[in-house]
């Protein structure tokens, strides 16, 4: 036993120094697709780093999510670069730093706290609200602002802390909209699924409330899990109680095979999820028994928007494939905080977070305002229909939304009027005709917004 | 339309169970439940002659699905018919998961024979994080999408709907394990497997060559898994590296319900696992007044499965065998 | 026990409590993410040991241990937190669900009296199945664990005024969060380092072998297996509940994802690769176990940088399929685990 102690004195001292070999790494940057070497110009500018952490499962049965958001992240950062951006009269480059979470929360804590080690500047992320809302402590004991283009749980700015911000409508919004849309729809009995997540709970949870509010009755609450393949024992159960409408707060995975499951069986409601099942994967795992039915997006529809056709354009070319959902929102929290950064004229946490509460940036989602308690303010939900394959839109409920096409048409009038007057300054009448054409529509469009 | 009936000893009218929903709910057990029986005989002639839970076999079933889905989806888009690149799909399953199931044997377990009995067990937990990984390499993160096999036709009868795939699975499935009866009830490599699996020692002084046996074993298990994959994908049209995991620890589950070791169990466990399930997640809630429900669905078969083995330690049909150390 | 205290192992233990106290501090020379990962390794030495009672010394198969886990990390959550509103100290709690955990483990263990090896496995896994989705599930009709939103906000563990979070000053050092409750955990290892030790050498231990080698013959001679293999199920069981009470003061946040079957699975893992039923080999297997996977995260992609000039293979699909690896190689070369005692490395090179 003695002779073992200087062995075991030993293999701790090996494992130190095994563990020191891979300790003194940094974590893996993702760099930008510029070569290595600094910008060749004799500059007598500094430049400094700015390490952005972003976290999401990218491994996992939510994977293709994690993908779409670290592609976000990625566009914007280029585009950053691109940009030459200056702060505080230094060169500034961007760097992100990405981190693998597998949607555990224990692992979402072990890497935020390696993110803070590696003294990142501000992080973007988690992607789910289950990793999201622990590791959102990390980070507000160390004074990293955090913004999150996807986690929806309402408790994640619940908690009390000043670092940590959404890009999009939280759950509670979500839910509410959800709940008044299928009251439109007409349904006058729903049966609810959850997937047991923090998420699908909550999601259900907030569903319930407001459809309940609306006078709908909740005729079964059934439940599975975000592993699950096979619903037709609980959609059997749900066919015997014949409700209007089924909703289910879960993901694409899980979502495409039941609505598959439900055509199979012979279930005549429709289908009504929340974003977690508004993706293009959704459409291929249920085929064609996806059609007709509905889901809700936060914010307003890309196609809509002013950026929105340009970001997706932009997006498809560079990594060649299509949006699966919340790229464009994690691209805005990267833009925010830049932004935020630029004004406060520092790239230090401690300096620049007071200003990300003040943003007002104009982004590819929404106009980006923050409340009190760093959610987005407004909050627009988007209800879109699968058609074809493909989202198509239907309206947007609640929040700032029609303050948001008031904003869009009346950006768009100025803009008529800044022609109209250099047209009307250069002597070209047909301009000016023109010009007013498009006054006129943005009026109409204003005035048809109004009515709405 | 509710029915009313009074039923005797119970002074009051009782919603007697739809039979129509009934009906359903047995026929989504009894598929689920084929699936399963096909994946249980892969552990229980393992462990019947080994006495090793091959936790890697789920993995095997995956490989199977997976397998099929890349061949009979590269066929289709070279314009094969559909019925070709299917059984083609099928036949590279089986072929692919025998050579995985031989090699898993061979290179994993076979230097493990006289080793303490928990370490072939942490190899078989190894190996199948290796495969989980392996496959999330090869066929990316992302759920694949099974290709159209089977022409979509439904039948309807008593107000329960079924697919072909449906008809197709339970059949399959029960042919597939009455072949199965016969090899090793009337066949000499079945005969051997007994032998093996009653006494190896003796088996191998009366000349069975245990290694061929044992390889055999592990090769027929998992061509059933192979089956077991093309099934699951024809049924969920829908693939994953994880999907595996899940149903191999249903399928085990079922094997020891039935009692491990015995074919008969096996087929009878994985059954009346998929009923136990379907009924469970359809009625328990109504059952307890919604205390329980189908949150709980995942655990009803770990239940019952516990209540059998109070009752029979050994298993539904679980032969009372001497105490092996 | 009296050999421990000749000169040279002297030595040899001063030269490990020197090493023990300066690894939180050469460990936070890499960041403090790795001093949580030290803290990490420490609770998992608490785990295997508890799990070594149950499939080590007694021979039980327990493929559900992290039930018992999962019991000590909710008892602490509810009894220190704004969930029910209850804030009681530390050194309350923990013995507490040291307590819960024990009557978990013999509730679990009776069931399975009658069972047979691999039966015995899969009743188990079944439990820990059990415990993990009812508390994913208890939000309705009255909310105890509050289902999958999982608790937060819970206390950190506090002695008086001096809290384990945050970081102090003490003598002049600079300890941040994770190195205090370092040291915390490393007085708790050396209580249930003792505690075994005393236990394997003490009759019951003896019991204990007794029954994993021959249930039979052990009945034969007169031991009361049913009562001694309850006691090591709510022995192993005590050991998790404290694992359990001290991750969730660390992580501030529990929720049912972190007490999953992988979980139980790894754990067991750790008792086997290590050396099943001897002690250092269990806090070898539960060290390297808990630490392998960190390394590969951090080490994965610069060696490939290093070796291939790019990445070849994502590093995280790679992490995990070395990590495969390396149990099916460590098993394949080292059956009896890495480090077994030595009893039973005569008997496996003695012939079976």
């Amino acid at each position: 036993m003695h002779a073992k102690l200087s062995v075991v004195a030993l293999s701790v001292a090996a494992a130190l120094a095994l563990g020191a070999c891979g300790k003194k790494e940094e974590p893996k940057p993702v760099a930008a697709p510029a070569a290595p070497a600094a910008p060749a110009a004799p500059a007598p500018k500094p430049e400094v780093v700015v390490k952005l952490g972003h976290v999401a499962p990218m491994t996992g049965p939510q994977a293709h999510l994690g993908k779409d958001n670290e592609n976000g992240a990625v566009l914007a950062i280029e585009e950053l670069n691109a940009q030459g951006i200056e702060i505080g009269g230094a060169r500034i480059k961007f760097e992100l730093v990405p981190e693998d979470d597998q949607a555990d929360p224990k692992q979402g804590s072990i890497v935020a706290q390696k993110l803070v080690d590696a003294k990142v500047h501000g992080v973007i992320g988690h992607l789910n609200s289950g990793t999201t809302i622990p590791a959102s402590k990390l980070y507000s004991d160390a004074g990293i602002p955090q913004i999150s283009g996807s986690a929806t749980n309402p408790k994640y700015t619940q908690q009390g802390f000043k670092t940590a911000f959404r890009v999009m409508a939280n759950d509670v919004q979500q839910g509410k909209a959800l709940g008044q849309f299928a009251a439109k729809l007409g349904a006058k009995t729903v049966a609810i699924v959850d997937d047991r997540t923090a998420y699908g709970q909550g999601l259900a949870d907030e569903f319930r409330k407001s459809a309940e509010a609306a006078g709908i009755k909740v005729v079964a609450t059934e439940y599975t899990n975000d592993k699950a393949t096979d619903f037709k024992a609980i959609l059997t159960k749900i066919k015997s109680k014949k409700p209007d409408l089924v909703f289910y707060g879960g993901m694409d995975a899980q979502g495409g095979p039941m609505a598959k499951q439900m055509k199979e069986l012979g279930i005549k409601s429709g289908f009504l999820g929340g974003d977690g099942v508004c993706t293009p994967e959704f459409m291929k795992l249920g085929g064609e028994a996806t059609e007709g039915n509905y889901c809700s997006l936060p914010g307003m529809p890309l196609e809509k928007l002013a950026k929105g056709p340009e970001f997706k354009d932009k997006f498809s070319k560079k990594f060649g494939v299509e949006i699966q959902l919340y790229a464009p929102y994690v691209y805005d929290a990267v833009m925010v905080m830049a932004d935020s950064m630029k004004r406060a004229s520092s790239v230090e946490p401690g300096m620049y977070l007071p200003e990300v509460g003040k943003t007002k940036y104009d982004g590819v989602t929404a106009l980006i305002e923050f409340d009190e308690f760093g959610d987005l303010k407004g909050g627009a939900i988007s209800m879109y229909r699968y058609k074809g394959g493909k989202l198509e839109y239907v309206e947007t409920l609640g929040g700032d939304a029609v303050g948001a096409i008031k904003e869009v048409a009346a950006e768009v009038k100025d803009a008529a009027k800044a022609v109209a007057t250099a047209a009307a300054d250069a002597g070209k009448d047909a301009v000016k005709a023109g010009a007013e054409a498009v006054k006129d529509a943005a009026e109409a469009t204003k005035a048809a917004v109004e009515k709405k | 339309m509710k029915r009313h009936r009074k039923v005797p000893f119970l002074h009051v009218a009782v919603d007697l169970p739809k039979m129509d929903i009934f009906l359903q709910q047995i026929i989504n057990g009894l598929v689920q439940g084929s699936i399963y029986a096909l994946v249980a005989l892969g552990y229980t002639m393992v462990y019947g002659i080994m006495g090793l839970i091959n936790f890697a076999h789920g993995e095997v079933v995956m490989i199977g699905t997976l397998v099929t889905i890349t061949v009979a989806t590269t066929l289709i888009k070279a314009g094969m018919p559909v019925a070709v690149a299917g059984l083609a799909g099928l036949s590279s399953a089986v072929l692919a998961c025998m050579a995985l199931g031989w090699s898993l044997e061979r290179v994993a377990y076979r230097p493990l024979r006289n080793a303490p009995r928990l370490t072939p067990l942490i190899t078989a937990i190894g190996m199948s994080i290796v495969l989980q990984n392996v496959a999330m390499i090869v066929w990316g993160r992302n759920y694949l999408t099974f290709p159209h096999l089977l022409p979509k036709v439904n039948f309807e009868f008593a107000g329960a709907h079924f697919t072909a795939v449906q008809v197709m699975i339970v059949v399959v499935s029960g042919l597939t394990m009455g072949g199965l009866v016969l090899l090793v009830y009337r066949t000499k490599l079945g005969m051997a497997m007994r032998a093996t699996a009653q006494n190896p020692q003796v088996a191998s002084l009366m000349g069975v060559n245990s290694n061929r046996v044992i390889s055999a074993a592990f090769v027929i298990g998992s061509a059933l898994g192979a089956l077991a994959g093309v099934m699951v994908g024809t049924y969920y049209e829908i693939a994953h590296y994880q999907m595996g995991f899940m149903l191999g620890l249903k399928a085990f589950t079922a094997a020891v319900l039935g009692g491990i070791g015995n074919l008969a169990g096996a087929m009878a466990g994985g059954i009346l696992l998929g009923i136990i399930e379907a009924l469970g997640a359809g009625y328990i809630g109504d059952l307890t007044g919604g205390f329980l429900g189908s949150h709980y669905q995942d655990i009803f078969a770990f239940v019952v499965l516990i209540v059998v083995l109070m009752f029979k330690p050994s298993g539904l049909f679980g032969e009372k065998t001497g105490d092996r150390a | 026990m009296s050999r421990l205290l000749t000169s040279r192992s002297a030595f040899g233990m001063l030269l490990i409590a020197a090493l023990l106290i300066a690894l939180p501090f050469v460990a936070a020379l890499g960041g403090q993410a790795w001093v949580r990962i030290v803290n990490f390794a420490i609770l998992y030495i608490f785990l295997a040991l508890g799990l070594n009672i149950v499939v080590g010394y007694a021979g039980l198969l327990d493929l559900g241990y992290v039930a018992f886990y999962a019991v000590g990390a909710y008892t602490y959550a509810l009894l220190a937190s704004p969930h029910f509103g209850l804030h009681w100290p530390f050194w309350v709690i923990l013995p507490i669900g040291a307590a819960v955990a024990c009557v978990f483990g013999v509730l679990l263990g009776s069931p399975t009296l009658k069972l047979r090896g691999d039966y015995l496995a899969i009743v188990t896994l079944g439990f820990g199945e059990i415990v993990r989705i009812f508390m994913n599930n208890l939000n309705a009709p009255i909310n105890i664990t509050n289902g999958p939103q999982g608790i937060t906000l819970i206390d950190p563990v506090k002695i008086g005024d001096f809290s384990f979070a945050g970081t102090t000053q003490i003598f002049g050092i600079s300890l941040s969060g994770p190195q205090k409750y370092y040291f915390l955990l490393l007085a708790l290892a050396i209580l249930v380092i003792i505690i075994n030790l005393r236990l394997q050498n003490s009759r019951i231990g003896r019991a204990w072998q007794a029954i994993r080698e021959d249930e039979i013959a052990a009945k034969a001679v007169g031991i009361n297996t049913r009562n001694l293999k309850l006691l090591a199920f709510a022995m192993g069981a005590s050991f998790g509940g404290v694992a359990g009470g001290v991750f969730s003061a660390m992580q501030g946040f529990v929720s049912p994802e972190s007490f999953s079957l992988i979980e139980s699975i790894m754990i067991l893992a750790m008792v086997v690769l290590g050396g099943m039923g001897h002690i250092p080999g269990v806090i070898l297997g539960a060290v390297l176990l808990t630490v392998l996977p960190e390394v590969l995260r951090y080490g994965v992609g610069p060696a490939q940088m290093a070796m291939f000039g790019k990445m070849l293979i994502d590093p995280e699909s790679l992490r995990m399929l070395i990590f495969g690896l390396a149990l099916v190689l460590v098993m394949r070369f080292k059956p009896a685990g890495l480090w077994p005692s030595p009893e039973r490395k005569r008997e496996l090179t003695g012939g079976s």
